[in-house]
């Protein structure tokens, strides 16, 4: 049987929900540690989850 | 002085476009015989509509239209053995061909393509057309914006810095871009880039920030206009950012692509392509994250309103609307961050082109 590419694509858009969502919370964890390093954690957090992002929108828009 | 020059040109900008705008009652009739069928439609050609709509919307035109029937023409430029120059009001919406120096063209899905005097698009298996497509250079309705944009930063950003000669204190709508001038120096240039290098990079990123973020700003305003989701657009953008990556590097950074320092012999030859590679990625990943997030945002919205009338019911009306516009507001916070994320991550490109020896 053969698997439509949008299964593969709802995949890759899974596991870049899953991936930005540890990041949100890592950082979240990250910041009631050490609140007064929060504007530097924030940026970190941006940038790894636009990176991520980056991939899901590249997969969303290949189907 | 200068308010009053800012002012005469947008009072001159204003007469100029109702001088050449002007309604088009023959569409607006053609509209209300639409109307007057939407309700007859099941729900499958309902969906259908919209989506062409939404496709429509995404898209880039030859008009300027700013609201139903209310358009005006701008300037069409073909390369086609030679140039061909002649207003989009010749096309009439794309419901008529545009005849220049003997050659005949037609609109189609928002392109030009060259036909013969009946105006003939012939299709392939897969439909699409099978015309010449002549080059296409014309002032579309992106370029326009693009244009009115640059000048509107030209002026405004003259103005905010002429304020500075007379004292330290910002004036006028430099009380509002200072902070945000200075958001961008000391937590986007400063941290990525370094105090040595970070000065010779701020024009490009204050630029980039801004033209991204207005223009996002203004793709959210009813107009239609979304300039930052054209792939071309971003991927031009991007360019320039690889550019100036490459083009400033310093010995480090080209070492670090072709001969890892700090790694045993056979992986640096197994990195170099590697590394290669990732030169060019970085640049796409760039065009691709700006462009499909805004475009994202406008299907999510149109979609989200164009579901009112699938339903087809006042009672969808209501809470669809109020969706959208908490949407909206979410979307509002998105143009800023993703001008804040092309920014940041150009800045850590350049940062990496610039970084001393260590």
């Amino acid at each position: 049987m053969e698997i439509p590419v949008i299964v593969g694509n709802g995949l890759i858009v899974i596991g870049a929900g899953i991936g930005i969502g540890r990041i949100g919370g890592s950082a979240m964890d990250a910041i009631a540690r050490q609140p007064e390093a929060a504007g530097k954690i924030q940026t970190a957090m941006l940038i790894a989850a636009a990176l991520i992002e980056g991939i899901g929108f590249a997969a969303l828009f290949a189907g | 002085m200068r308010k009053n020059l800012i002012q005469h040109f947008i009072l001159a900008l204003l007469v100029v476009i109702s001088f050449t705008t002007y309604a088009q009652h023959s569409n607006d009739e053609h509209a209300k015989s639409e109307e007057k069928a939407w309700g007859d439609l099941s729900k499958g050609e309902r969906k259908a509509e919209i989506k062409k709509v939404i496709n429509h919307h995404l898209l880039d035109d030859h008009d300027f239209t700013i609201t139903h029937g209310v358009s005006f023409p701008l300037p069409v430029i073909l390369w086609d053995n030679g140039l061909q120059i002649f207003m989009s009001s010749k096309f009439n919406h794309g419901e008529t061909l545009a005849e220049s120096n003997g050659n005949f063209y037609k609109v189609h899905h928002s392109k030009i393509y060259k036909t013969d005097a009946e105006g003939t698009i012939t299709m392939d298996d897969h439909h699409h057309p099978t015309n010449v497509k002549p080059l296409d250079l014309s002032i579309t309705k992106n370029v326009f914006v693009i244009m009115l944009m640059a000048l509107f930063m030209f002026f405004i950003f003259k103005g905010v810095a002429k304020a500075y000669k007379s004292g330290p204190m910002p004036k006028g709508a430099g009380r509002f871009l200072e902070p945000l001038v200075v958001f961008i120096r000391d937590e986007i240039a400063i941290p990525n880039i370094g105090k040595k290098h970070y000065k010779r990079y701020m024009n490009y990123l204050l630029t980039v920030f801004f033209f991204i973020w207005f223009l996002n700003l203004l793709g959210m305003t009813p107009f239609g206009i979304g300039v930052t989701n054209n792939f071309a657009v971003t991927t031009a953008l991007a360019l320039c950012t690889f550019f100036i990556t490459q083009f400033t590097a310093n010995k480090n950074y080209w070492s670090h692509i072709f001969w890892m320092p700090g790694v045993p012999k056979l992986m640096r030859i197994v990195l170099a392509p590697i590394e290669l590679l990732g030169v060019f990625i970085k640049p796409f990943a760039l065009t691709i994250r700006l462009y499909a997030n805004m475009t994202a945002g406008h299907v999510v919205l149109m979609s989200i309103l164009g579901l009112i009338f699938v339903a087809n019911s006042w009672i969808a009306a209501g809470p669809f609307s109020v969706l959208t516009l908490l949407l909206s507001i979410l979307e509002l916070l998105v143009a800023a961050l993703q001008a804040y994320i092309f920014t940041m991550l150009t800045a850590l490109y350049f940062g990496s082109a610039v970084e001393e020896h260590h």
